[in-house]
């Protein structure tokens, strides 16, 4: 694998091809539970392929330093993959480097967004255009993670601000039509997820924008599961801010990605201080580097970096639109085969209606706990709780769901041996 | 091939987790606890009133919602707690703590345990032990807290 080719579409993802593929990820031919793995959890995060390990590996190996300090030949080295790798991953998401910061994770650098915004309501030289005030409105979806619920929660808590959101269906679907009419002229940021966690539904992301942008809104775009899995263009979207983490795109933990537009990158203050942000400290002062350094305080995880940048030339090698095509199939499937089984709730858009390569179910008179044993039984690795969107599983009437999420790697095969495990479980748990 | 579940989901818990002995809530009670599992999001209200002198369980009723084994794990213990001393009580607990946790390596005690004897296969599967402690543990903190008073 090259490093600095053009995104390619790359051959559809065929039965061979993913065999191909499947050779490169060394964990899906364990047996965890003494049955061959069929890995639908990749929604929570995703496994690695050799690649990625290798290339952390190497640099782990023959290039670790500290980066943008000191002048030795070993640090020069360092900096190169560390800038190289923030690069790489602005040009597969449609960004400028100078947008892009490293964040722990999508938790950490949603957080940051809302910290930094909180930040600028107390600090007097910051862009009047950045205060939130009593009566202004947070916009987010009744879907949402509650990584990105609970920053915003707080936020509104301390600035009297009022958290407004989008109301779900029976079904945990919202519509484009529902956000707009709740965006006010008091609305300040809009944030929500691009791909739900749970419903698999895709947002439309640029009619929500155009109506934010003109009341002066922020939209705040939680990416986590649209760009693993589907080609995003965050400067296209116009979105002012996004969050995604690297252990959900065959990259290594520890790390995420926070994209600041241009303009908002400029005029956020940073949320955590100390070194490798500034340019100028005093006993009492302190001057900060701009964008993307003024929101990277502290030393970084290099070899993560490095490793994430990997799993970024791997994911366009394959093709990100082979990637959404094949997902997008498997996620038809999902839905169709779920939602044809007696006493079993399809949650999210109906068959065929778009969604992405994940589908949560509810299983009747079956608690998803022990869905999810009957399923580790037959060695399917399936999500099963509130997947982080209690607000979400209220309205739907339960406590927990079954989650089953794709990837490059998921075959027909794993799918339909999911539904069919499925199909079992109410006789086992004698409720059919 | 053998069904890797059946010793999890052994008969008389299954029967168990449709049976819910002692499911409502008691009145009057002495003690009430209501304990919730972030992880899977069961939960338990239990309520437990003490009688000969508070030396014995008298009654005990609970309502919550969650997987099967956390269910027939609160009927179980509603059917045998009942009648019992409270320091047995405590000592079956704990035993049933002691087993869940032994990963497969403790015998059960049958004498001891009673029905929750059906619990042992859960001790193989370490994210469940917890689904089959709730009730249990919600009426060890009830006897504490009573205890303390
Ligand atoms: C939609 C969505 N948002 C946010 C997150 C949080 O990601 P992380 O735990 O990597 O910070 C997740 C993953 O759990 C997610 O699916």
């Amino acid at each position: 694998m090259t490093i600095g080719t053009e995104p390619t579409t790359g051959p559809a993802l065929t039965e061979e091809r993913i065999e191909q593929l499947r050779a490169d990820f060394p964990i899906l031919a364990e047996q965890p539970g003494g049955v061959p793995l069929v890995y639908l959890d990749s929604g929570a995060t995703s496994q690695q392929p050799r690649q990625v390990l290798e290339a952390e590996w190497a640099f782990r190996t023959q290039r670790n330093a500290a980066v943008h300090r000191g002048a030795h030949t070993l640090a020069a080295l360092a900096t190169d993959d560390y800038e190289h790798a923030r690069e790489r991953i602005a040009r597969f998401v449609g960004a400028r480097p100078t947008e892009i910061s490293w964040a722990m994770n999508a938790t950490d650098a949603l957080n940051t967004v809302a910290l930094a915004l909180a930040e600028a309501n107390r600090a007097r030289t910051v862009d009047a255009s950045l205060r939130i005030r009593e009566g202004d409105e947070i916009l987010v979806t009744e879907a949402e993670h509650h990584a990105n619920l609970l920053p915003w929660q707080r936020l509104a808590d301390e600035t009297g601000a009022t958290l407004r959101w989008v109301e779900v269906d029976d079904d945990g679907v919202w519509t484009t039509e529902a956000l707009l009419a709740r965006i006010t002229e008091r609305t300040r940021v809009v944030a929500l997820a691009h791909v739900s966690n749970v419903t698999g539904l895709v947002a439309e992301v640029e009619p929500i924008v155009a109506a934010a942008h003109a009341v002066g809104a922020l939209v705040v775009l939680d990416a986590c599961q649209s760009v693993p899995h589907r080609p995003v263009d965050l400067r296209a979207l116009g979105v002012d801010a996004a969050a995604f983490s690297s252990h959900k795109m065959l990259g290594p933990g520890g790390i995420g990605v926070l994209y600041l537009a241009e303009a908002l990158g400029a005029a956020l203050p940073p949320a955590r201080l100390g070194g490798s942000m500034i340019t100028t400290v005093t006993m009492t002062e302190r001057e900060f580097l701009p964008a993307p350094q003024r929101f990277e305080a502290g030393t970084q995880p290099v070899g993560a970096i490095v490793g994430l940048a990997a799993a970024v030339d791997y994911l366009e090698a394959v093709g990100m639109p082979a990637i959404e095509a094949h997902e997008r199939a498997l996620g038809e499937r999902l839905a169709a085969g779920a939602a044809s089984l007696p006493g079993v709730r399809l949650v999210g858009p109906r068959p065929g209606q778009e969604r992405a390569g994940l589908a949560s179910v509810v299983v009747d008179g079956v608690h998803a706990h022990d869905v999810g044993q009957v399923l580790d039984a037959a060695g399917i690795a399936a999500r099963v709780g509130h997947h982080c969107a209690q607000p979400l599983h209220r309205r739907l009437g339960v406590a927990a769901t079954t989650r089953a999420s794709t990837y490059l790697t998921t075959t027909e095969a794993e799918v339909d041996r999911f539904l069919d495990v499925l199909s079992g479980v109410r006789s086992y748990f004698g409720a059919a | 091939m053998a069904d890797p579940l059946a010793g999890l989901y052994q008969e008389l818990i299954l029967e168990h987790a449709k049976r819910r002995s002692g499911s409502g809530l008691i009145e009057p009670f002495d003690a009430e606890r209501f304990l919730r599992n972030p992880t899977c999001g069961d939960e338990i209200r239990l309520r437990v009133r003490l009688g000969g002198d508070a030396a014995l369980v008298e009654s005990l009723g609970w309502e919550g919602q969650g997987c099967s084994i956390s269910q027939a794990s609160a009927s179980v213990l509603a059917e045998e707690a009942p009648g019992l001393r409270v320091s047995a009580v405590r000592e079956r607990i704990e035993a049933l703590r002691e087993l869940l946790r032994s990963r497969g390596a403790i015998e059960p005690d049958e004498q001891l345990l009673g029905d929750a004897v059906a619990f042992a296969g859960v001790a193989k599967f370490p994210m469940r032990v917890k689904c089959a402690m709730l009730a249990w543990v919600a009426l060890e903190e009830a006897l504490d807290e009573l205890d303390a008073r």
